[in-house]
């Protein structure tokens, strides 16, 4: 009889087996899901309808018709040559004008961008963990008003070693950043010894669905400078404000201040949101401070966007006559889109945060729970997902305080498939009504998965 | 990798520390012969803490605020925030603060590998536009066979702006989130290119391939995955000196050259591999792989099929990962056959945990502005990390959709490498004979978009400073960019890569000219 030696298997670092990719979150596991189960409208009727990814294809019919149309100077062919070769990190000037001019666009113009700014990265994602890993050190901390986009989880602290620490809104004030929610939040961090490096913003928020105040801004402004730590914002919804007067970007800001201090401010940018092309992967940094433009610059090596790409954007986004018809258009839409959203949930009673920006709106279930606890949430969340077969992001997994909320997406599907999930949403709390006025179920079965 | 377009000042030599010595060394001259050298030392440097204190806490209102810039032309000073600089910083807000590895890598480029690569981007040859500018021969590109995909294009496009595989594409395959290691239509095409590359000898298994911006991040992600923060790879020096960036910036990764020698035609030795190991052993270094790369670069050897099994043995014995890089694999030119590491690993039967290949197609398909390049493992764990940090290096859909296109035209993919091999080998012919009319020998190679070029006859002293001056010598008097052996880490001076797969041929007498009026100029060493 042949004994079996077990061989030690070959070690990993601490980076691969750590569970810092959140891939547990139930942000993430409402994913899986819908993949296993996706609702189609004549295949699977039934299947889980997706409205917790945050797509934006009310508008890709006008990017279709720009993509289809014949190129009037080959201009797959022509120019092949360099594309093939060009891999500098400094990336196509053509593109970074053409991004830096679409990001004055979105701003109705009230901001001015310089295109040796702009860093060009592959995607939104790693432009934050890239500035993380340009602003901390292993063990530092980023700020994050709460709730934020469950992403930030993963990417700001994987492999980089950070640490985010939340700054406490809630819905006494419309979940408004305040002053003293950001010096308990320093002060929370400084008493556990940890050095705070700055603050991640995203404005518009994600998942409020609203943008953030002028005053707020100016506030958060002061505060970051104050303690002399740097400020990223976020602004990949930007585009999906649903009227360009309500969107005001720190780069705003930091004009008005005649760029005073501007040395700690960073933008990051994307087209997936606005432009509704996630599959392009591109994502800009925009940052006043030098040192970190060339040294984000250098880094962008590892998430560089292919010069086919870069070449094709720079030809779309400088097309005035196409950019402005989308940005106008896109935002009517958005904003028709909430609009029919919100009413068909107050038609059976569920409120949502007033949203004026972004692809979901920001929904208050808490009425619903026996108890404003985390775990009533995620019991409620498993319902709805298998019950009523939508998949949406409880709150807990954005780090929300209070219990209950939960981000809808209401942009990544056709108008049909909309209705549907409202009809639905309507005979769950139909069910829910009745159910309630007979009080035969006792609550623990309801909430059961 | 091209470098800054722009001269970067250097940064300010002031620092806080030397300002304080200017002030506590004469009050210790003053105190010091009544008080000894402890108090002498002592009540000064408090003394200035007391004043600097004083200062802070009645210091003014910060006065004008930094004036825009632009990009490069003000590098800014870094800030510590330690204690010391906060006391002498000046305004009442220093700047804030960055992060450790931010100093290195903002830097300006003191490796002549960079620097050589900014100097051709300012002053680039051209035949017509200008013919005395500075000839790239020190960036491993391929230039031989575009116009073989050029052609491709042309017959295969359609008129739509996003060209071929826009129909294929539909507005669905870049309007919606892909998983970010790849489309599987797009492994399936990598992995079945990979398999004609390395004329099928293996066969790649698109369920082991991942997908990424380039290999630059294939590495970098593999490094992050087998490695934490300080421990090393082992890597045989000389070795490309784009490693140092990819495995040390973020990753931390350190690097333990093992020297290879020309009287072994610089060909790893087990033996040597053996030493570096135990030598980091001792130093309380932990080894967690060795990084090949196969054809080797700047080198251009390849390893046999013992050596390879032997690597796979010493990595065995000691537990360790083989990262394979394998970039070159289809731009071989000599009579050798290319063996994969995957070959070995297929063969054996188990142990393949620990094999990992990068590939990508800057090199052999001559395309790195696409940014594609894969990691083919065997480590299902390692698949599963790699995968998801793929998300902070992707691949857009759009390029993988067009190049789903060109990779499954078979017969094309056939010709193209069975013509750029042969272009290749009839650049390599021409140069190496270009060089030897010059007497100057090449190290016997066989694959790679270059050869290793031996001038160490050249050069005087004949150390790394002999080495310089002769690469200086040659970038701005024969205005030839070419990387010198210091920068790729080789411990025998006086080597030099030359790359020839970025000129035509007849470009060739033009650059031994200009190397014929150096060689001539340096008197060889006695």
């Amino acid at each position: 009889m042949t004994i079996e030696i077990e061989r030690p298997s070959v070690g990993l670092s601490k980076v691969a087996v750590s569970e810092t990719h959140c891939e547990k979150s139930p942000y993430f596991a409402g994913w899986r899901a819908y993949d296993e189960n996706p609702y189609d409208e004549l295949c699977n009727p039934s299947g889980v309808i997706q409205m917790g990814l945050a797509e934006n294809q009310v508008s890709l019919d006008l990017v279709e018709k720009y993509l289809q149309k014949p190129a009037d100077n080959g201009s797959t062919t022509v120019g092949f040559r360099e594309n093939a070769l060009f891999q500098d990190y400094h990336g196509l000037q053509a593109f970074r004008k053409a991004m830096a001019s679409f990001m004055e666009q979105i701003r109705g113009g009230r901001a001015k961008f310089d295109p040796d700014r702009v860093v060009i990265t592959a995607g939104a994602t790693a432009a934050n963990e890239l500035l993380t890993f340009i602003l901390a050190d292993p063990g530092d901390a980023m700020l994050i008003p709460t709730p934020y986009y469950p992403g930030f989880d993963r990417d700001l602290r994987w492999r980089t070693g950070a640490n985010i620490v939340p700054v406490h809104c809630d819905s006494s004030n419309d979940f408004d950043i305040t002053p003293e929610a950001l010096e308990a939040a320093y002060r929370e961090a400084e008493s556990k010894n940890i050095k705070v490096r700055g603050m991640l913003i995203t404005n518009p928020s994600n998942p409020l669905g609203i943008t953030i105040k002028r005053s707020t801004l100016e506030d958060i402004l002061d505060f970051v400078t104050r303690k002399n730590i740097h400020l990223v914002s976020d602004e990949i919804f930007s585009g999906s404000a649903f009227s360009s007067e309500d969107f005001v970007s720190v780069a705003e800001i930091v004009e008005a201040r005649n760029y005073e201090d501007s040395e700690r401010v960073h933008i990051v940018y994307s087209l997936s949101k606005d432009l509704g092309l996630p599959g392009f992967r591109v994502g800009t940094i925009y940052s006043y401070n030098d040192k970190v433009v060339t040294t984000a610059r250098r880094m962008s090596s590892f998430t560089l966007i292919s010069s086919q790409t870069q070449h094709l954007l720079a030809l779309m986004l400088s097309d005035k006559s196409f950019t402005e018809n989308y940005i106008k258009t896109n935002r009517q839409r958005l904003k028709k889109r909430y609009q029919k959203i919100i009413d068909g949930l107050k038609g059976v009673g569920i409120e949502c945060l007033r949203g004026n920006a972004g692809l979901f709106c920001w929904m208050n279930l808490s009425s619903l729970l026996e108890k404003p606890t985390k775990e009533q949430e995620l019991a409620l969340w498993k319902l709805i997902l298998h019950e009523v077969k939508i998949n949406i992001s409880p709150g807990s997994s954005c780090h929300c305080s209070e219990p209950g909320w939960f981000r809808v997406c209401f942009a990544n599907m056709s108008e049909q498939t909309l209705e549907v999930a409202l009809r639905r949403i309507h005979e769950f709390m139909d069910r829910r009504n009745n159910v309630k006025s007979f009080d035969v179920y006792s609550s623990d079965q309801l909430f059961s998965s | 990798m091209t470098g800054t377009p722009r001269a970067e000042p250097k940064e300010s030599n002031r620092s806080p520390t030397r300002t304080g010595m200017r002030l506590i060394v004469p009050l210790q001259g003053i105190v010091q012969g009544r008080g000894g050298l402890i108090l002498g030392s002592l009540i000064p440097c408090t003394l200035f803490y007391f004043l600097q204190f004083y200062l802070k806490r009645h210091r003014s209102p910060p006065q004008n605020p930094p004036s825009r810039s632009t990009s490069a032309a003000n590098l800014s000073e870094l800030q510590r925030s330690s204690s010391r600089a906060n006391l002498l910083a000046r305004g009442s807000t220093g700047r804030a603060h960055v992060s450790a590895r931010v100093s290195s890598i903002a830097k300006p480029n003191d490796s002549p590998y960079y620097i050589g690569l900014d100097r051709v981007r300012e002053d680039p040859y051209d035949e017509m536009g200008n013919p005395d500018g500075v000839i790239q021969l020190g960036l491993s590109e391929n230039r031989l066979s575009l116009d073989l995909i050029e052609e491709w294009l042309s017959k295969n496009c359609t008129d739509s702006i996003l060209g071929v595989g826009g129909d294929a594409l539909g507005i669905n395959g870049i309007a919606t989130y892909q998983p970010m290691d790849g489309l599987m239509e797009f492994k399936v095409a990598m992995a079945d290119f990979m398999t004609e590359v390395m004329e099928r000898k293996v066969s790649f298994d698109p369920s082991r391939v991942v997908v990424t911006s380039g290999a630059t991040p294939a590495l970098e992600i593999l490094s992050f995955c087998l490695a934490d923060h300080g421990n090393a790879f082992l890597v045989p020096a000389p070795y490309y000196p784009g490693f140092d960036r990819d495995i040390r910036w973020r990753a931390g990764v350190e690097l333990i050259p093992v020297h290879c020698r020309s009287c072994d035609n610089f060909t790893l030795s087990i033996t040597a591999l053996e030493q570096a190991f135990n030598q980091a052993r001792k130093r309380g270094q932990k080894v967690r792989g060795i990084l090949i790369s196969n054809p080797a670069n700047p080198v251009g050897n390849m390893l046999n099929k013992d050596l390879l099994y032997d690597l796979l043995d010493f990595a065995r014995e000691r537990n360790i990962h083989i990262i394979s890089d394998e970039i070159f694999a289809g731009s071989t030119y000599g009579n050798e056959e290319f063996v994969s590491m995957a070959e070995i690993a297929d063969s054996e039967d188990a142990d393949k945990d620990r094999v990992h290949i990068i590939y990508g197609l800057s090199k052999d398909f001559s395309i790195p502005g696409f940014r594609v390049g894969v990691i083919y493992s065997f480590n299902k764990s390692v698949l599963a990390a790699s995968r998801k940090l793929t998300r902070f290096s992707s691949v857009s859909t759009a390029t993988q959709h067009l190049l789903v296109s060109m990779l499954s035209d078979k017969r094309f993919i056939q010709e193209y490498l069975k013509t750029n091999k042969q272009r290749i080998r009839s650049m390599y012919d021409l140069f190496v004979a270009g060089l030897r009319e010059l007497g100057v020998e090449c190290t016997k190679s066989s694959g790679g978009l270059y050869c290793w070029v031996d001038l160490s006859r050249l050069i005087s002293p004949y150390n790394e400073k002999g080495e310089l001056d002769l690469w200086d010598k040659l970038l701005n008097r024969a205005k030839l960019n070419v990387t010198p052996g210091s920068a790729c880490h080789c411990i025998e001076p006086g080597w030099f890569r030359f790359c020839f797969t970025t000129l035509n041929e007849k470009e060739i007498p033009l650059v031994m000219e200009r190397m014929r009026k150096v060689v001539e100029s340096c008197k060889p060493s006695v």
